[in-house]
Order: structure tokens, then C-alpha cells, then sequence
């Protein structure tokens, strides 16, 4: 099936798909073992009559960094919303093509979207902590999912508050509300909140972009330090910050208004911010547009 | 003389503050002026004895207790009512209703159920709970009754506060597969708690209040004893001052004055502690 796919989306996007396989290559050679590893074929997506992305084909290379770049409304959210299925919790939103993680179509009838969430975790843009302790907060995800052994959820709390790195500070107050921790602690709260159900995969819609510089230094570190063991896929607007802590970069755009955005091109980090393929990455690297 | 740009806006700017500090001041001034009014008209009537007695010489004499009690029972049946309806109401239309012609007729009806004249109300709990539903005259009658008129504003009160709550919530929840009602009860609820309380405690001060309801369904000029159970007939503050004034020759002023200062500070009261609950409960919000 991939294989008359592939054939059919090259016709359509030739250089796009060649340069998802070399950034898929690419990183792949890095961490062979293979979970938490995305694969779109020619997926769109539409908001009622208006189709906002066109046939976007791309991998998601497992335990390693993908940044989504492309100026405002050219869909980024969109795309990774697709990814765990929130795009179903709008409403009005049709997606086609074909989605797999780790060889599995999650838009298949027989996937529950509950299931797909535990694997996919997701982090948006504004820190956004329940109203409740930072325990708690941690142990929502779990408790979700029918935990409730205490000594269980104080073990799943601590390891997920340390991959965020945020244990050595909140490790005395954990009864504490999480309204009164700093924006960027909070970032890191949700994160670890996010790892409570030990997802495969880690969605990060601009997770630094209403963080001051520290703590933003701090949300990379901890990127850098989770793509070990989990696959992450990050937008960002900010350019230095893509070239810093992904491995593989994908390009969106949406060249007219009245036009769905493309994949114009994704590849190896470093390769498309040095030697990008496309004059319109090259522009938008540089900051000509967008 | 011509006037700068600059100084014509400086000028706007100063009539504008004048304009609006007076009417903040009016209305201060006024809620002050009829609070302390009925303070001090009121306090003169008040002791024990007119707190824990029941009524002597028509009114004229003892105490107001069968009133506070009935007044308490009804309040309490209708929130027992109100606030689980209520709050399902409002959560059904926040994040349940589809965007559809009937959920914005459902909306629209609920508007104007909180628009109907309290009298309606009466007539419409005596003729529906009294009569045809053969409840009688009782605590539990006047309770539905008032439930009707409260409901609307509970309703609508705790969809405003689930409006308010940023989708982000809602989708950090969904996102960590939890089910909608789960996201709901334990997030979008809690969150939103502070605005459903302030709905409730405007709601059951104005079913405290209230005379046209009960009038019909349930309140009774006289009692010297306690209502037994939601079929009994009960006394009420409202009610009680509005008897003594209309039909006890001689009516008691201090007396009366004594009641109205106790519903009303009955109702701030409960208005005060859910400020404090509110104000204890409002952390430095994240959105
Ligand atoms: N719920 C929605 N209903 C209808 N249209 C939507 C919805 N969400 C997004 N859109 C439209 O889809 C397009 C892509 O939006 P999206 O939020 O994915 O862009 P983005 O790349 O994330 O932008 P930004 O960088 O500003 O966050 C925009 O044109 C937007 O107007
Ligand atoms: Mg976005």
C-alpha cells in the first residue's frame, strides 16, 4: 500500500518526498529502534468548506526533534492537532489521507482517540495548569486512566516531574496550587503532565513563545533532553530556536490567501537552514517574508 | 479662544471622570444610604426574645422565629432544587448543546423565564404544584415554585462562568484522553466554581425575598410552631411583613422594621461569605 502511495504523491510532490525520506534517513541512522514514529501521506485538512492544508506527505522520525515552521495561519497547529486527533474536539474539521504511527492509521475506525492521546501527549502554547495542586496535576493523566495506588502515582509524579526538570524545584511543595508557580515552571508543570502517560510522542505548539529567555533556555534543555526517549514535534516562529534543538525541519506555507498551505519542504535541520532546496525556505529562513 | 487638540481632550477627559465618579457615587450612596436606613430603623427591634419567639397579639408582640425557620426551610428546598438542575442546565448548554436553531431557542427561553414577573410565578406554582399536581399548600409547593423563578438565573449564570474558561483547559484535558464529561467534572467545573456560586447566591437571595411566590403555594399569615415537613404550611420573612403591614391595624414598627433588618442581613450575609470563599479561592489566575 505504501508503495502505491508513494508512487502517487511523488507525481504531486517530488521534491517534498525526497527530502522527507533523507531527513527520516537521516536521523533514523542515530536511534534505530523504531517507536513513536509518524508517517503522513498526502494529508489534508479542512475547516467546513475551506481547505487549509493540501497534501502534506512527511515522516516523523522516532526519538528525535521535527520543527514545524511557516508564517502565521499557514497551519501549523492544524498539522499537529492531526496528530493526536484533537482536530475530532473542533467539530467542523475534515482530515484525509493517511496518518500511521508506528505502522498503525490512526484515523482508522477501530483507534480510539483516548488511546491515541495516552501515546500522544501535547503541550500548547500557554501554559495552561489545572486549576489544582501540581500533584494533582501530574496525576491527571494517570488517574485518567483508572490509576489510583498511591505509592503508583507518587512514583509516575516524581519521574515525570524530573524529565521535565522541574522536581529539584517543587519537589517540597508539591501540595502547593499550580497557579502560584512562575509561567515557565508552569510550562515545565504541563510537560511533566504531558509525560505522566508515557507518551511515545510529545506535540509542542510554540511551548516558549510567552516565556521570558530563561525559562525558554530551560523548556530547550528539557527538549533536548526528552528526544531520547520520546519523538518530538515542535512548532516554532522563532528561527534560531528550530536551527538549536530539532534534527529534522519541516517548511509550511501558504502562498495565497485564498490558497491551502503546503509542505514546501522538510528536511534535515541542518541542511535546510545551510542548503535549503526551495527558495521560498531560503526566504523565509532569512526572514524576507513571513 | 481656540482651544489645542491636547487641551480639548484633556478637557473631555476631566468632564467624562466627573460624569462617571458621580454616578458611581449615586449609586454607593444610595444602596449605602438605604442600608444603613433599614439598620437603623431595624436594630431597635431586635433582642433575643424576638429572634427565638414565636409571634404574640397578631404580631403585634413576640418574635419572628416560625418566619426565619419557614424562611430558611423554603430557601434551602429551593436551592436543594436549583443548584444540581441548574448547574446541569448550564453545563449542557456551555459544552453539551449543539450549535443549532433549538439550542438558541432553549437559550432564548431561559432568558425569559428570568424576565417573568415573580407574580406569574405565584399563579403559575398554584395552579401547577398546589392544585394539579395535589401537592397543597406547603414548604415543598413554594420551594418548586420559587425553583422556577431561580432556576434561569442559575442556568445562565454558570454558562457565562463555563464561557469563560479558555478552550486551552478544556483541550489539555481532552489531550491527556480524557473522556468530556471527566474534563467537565474535574477541570472545567472547578474552574469555573466562583462564578457558579456568585449565580446561586444571587439566585436563592432573591427566593429569600420573594413574597409573590409563596403567596399562593404555601405561606401562612400565622403559625406557632414549626413547619414539620415539606407538606407543611410555613411563615416567611417577606411574607410576614407584608401581612403585618396589610392586615394587622397598629402593626409594630420596630417590629417589622426588626424582620426586614434580618432578611436583609440574612441575604448579605451569604453574599459575604461567598465573596470570601471566592476571594480565597481566586489565585493568580494562569489565563
Ligand atoms: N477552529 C477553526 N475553525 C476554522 N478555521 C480555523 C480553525 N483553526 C484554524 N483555522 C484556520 O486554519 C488556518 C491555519 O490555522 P493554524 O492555527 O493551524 O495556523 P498556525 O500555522 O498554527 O498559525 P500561528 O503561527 O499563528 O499559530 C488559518 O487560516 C486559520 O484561520
Ligand atoms: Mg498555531
Amino acid at each position: 500500500m505504501v508503495t502505491g502511495l508513494r508512487s502517487a504523491v511523488m507525481a504531486v510532490s517530488a521534491a517534498a518526498w525526497s527530502s522527507a525520506e533523507e531527513g527520516a534517513r537521516v536521523v533514523e541512522e542515530t536511534s534505530p529502534q523504531g517507536s513513536g514514529r509518524f508517517e503522513l501521506r498526502s494529508v489534508s485538512v479542512a475547516y467546513g468548506p475551506e481547505t487549509v492544508i493540501e497534501d502534506v506527505t512527511m515522516n516523523i522520525p522516532p526519538q528525535a526533534v521535527t520543527a514545524l515552521i511557516g508564517p502565521s495561519g499557514c497551519g501549523k497547529s492544524t498539522l499537529l492537532r492531526c496528530l493526536n486527533r484533537m482536530n475530532d474536539e473542533l467539530g467542523n474539521v475534515r482530515v484525509s489521507g493517511t496518518i500511521a504511527l508506528d505502522g498503525q492509521d490512526i484515523m482508522a475506525r477501530g483507534v480510539d482517540p483516548v488511546d491515541l492521546r495516552m501515546r500522544v501527549g501535547q503541550v500548547f502554547q500557554r501554559p495552561n495548569p489545572f486549576p489544582m495542586s501540581i500533584y494533582d496535576n501530574v496525576a491527571y493523566g494517570p488517574r485518567t486512566q483508572g490509576i489510583r495506588r498511591r505509592d503508583e502515582l507518587d512514583a509516575i509524579v516524581e519521574d515525570s516531574l524530573r524529565r521535565a526538570a522541574l522536581w529539584d524545584e517543587v519537589k517540597g511543595s508539591l501540595k502547593k496550587h499550580a497557579f502560584d508557580l512562575s509561567g515557565g515552571q508552569q510550562q515545565r508543570l504541563c510537560i511533566a503532565r504531558a509525560l505522566a502517560t508515557h507518551p511515545e510522542v510529545l506535540l509542542m505548539d510554540e511551548p516558549a513563545s510567552a516565556l521570558d529567555p530563561i525559562s525558554t533556555q530551560q523548556i530547550e534543555d528539557t527538549v533536548a533532553e526528552l528526544k531520547r526517549s520520546v519523538t518530538i514535534v515542535i512548532v516554532t516562529h522563532n528561527m534560531q530556536q528550530a536551527a538549536r534543538i530539532s534534527d529534522q525541519t519541516a517548511f509550511m506555507l501558504r502562498e495565497r490567501l485564498d490558497m491551502p498551505a503546503r509542505l514546501i519542504e522538510v528536511g534535515e535541520t541542518r541542511k535546510v537552514f545551510t542548503n535549503p532546496d526551495d527558495p521560498r525556505t531560503e526566504a523565509y529562513i532569512t526572514g524576507r517574508f513571513g | 479662544m481656540r482651544l489645542s487638540r491636547r487641551q480639548r481632550a484633556r478637557i473631555f477627559e476631566a468632564v467624562a471622570r466627573a460624569l462617571l465618579g458621580t454616578a458611581a457615587a449615586l449609586v454607593v450612596g444610595v444602596a449605602g444610604f438605604l442600608l444603613l436606613y433599614i439598620a437603623f430603623r431595624g436594630i431597635p427591634g431586635l433582642s433575643w426574645e424576638f429572634l427565638t419567639d414565636v409571634p404574640r397579639n397578631r404580631g403585634r408582640e413576640g418574635g419572628i422565629f416560625p418566619a426565619l425557620v419557614g424562611t430558611l426551610y423554603v430557601v434551602f428546598g429551593t436551592g436543594v432544587l436549583t443548584v444540581p438542575l441548574g448547574i446541569l442546565g448550564g453545563v449542557y448548554l456551555s459544552e453539551y448543546a449543539p450549535r443549532s436553531p433549538s439550542t438558541r431557542f432553549i437559550r432564548l427561553a431561559v432568558a425569559n423565564m428570568a424576565g417573568v414577573p415573580s407574580i406569574v410565578y405565584g399563579l403559575f406554582g398554584l395552579a401547577a404544584f398546589v392544585l394539579a399536581a395535589g401537592i397543597g399548600r406547603s414548604v415543598l409547593a413554594a420551594s418548586l415554585t420559587l425553583t422556577c423563578m431561580t432556576l434561569p438565573v442559575v442556568i445562565t449564570a454558570t454558562e457565562e462562568a463555563l464561557r469563560q474558561i479558555p478552550a486551552d483547559l478544556r483541550h489539555a484535558a481532552l489531550a491527556l484522553g480524557a473522556s468530556r464529561l471527566r474534563t467537565v467534572w474535574t477541570v472545567v467545573l472547578p474552574a469555573a466554581a466562583p462564578g457558579i456560586v456568585t449565580g446561586i447566591v444571587l439566585g436563592l437571595a432573591r427566593a429569600a425575598g420573594e413574597t409573590a411566590p409563596i403567596l399562593f403555594t404555601g405561606a401562612v399569615f400565622q403559625m406557632r410552631r414549626l413547619p414539620d415537613g415539606p407538606g407543611s404550611q410555613f411563615m416567611a420573612l417577606p411574607y410576614h411583613i407584608y401581612t403585618q403591614v396589610t392586615s394587622v391595624p397598629n402593626w409594630n414598627r420596630d417590629l417589622v422594621w426588626g424582620t426586614a433588618f434580618i432578611l436583609v442581613a440574612t441575604v448579605s450575609a451569604a453574599s459575604a461569605l461567598a465573596a470570601v470563599w471566592r476571594s480565597f479561592k481566586r489565585r493568580r489566575t494562569a489565563w
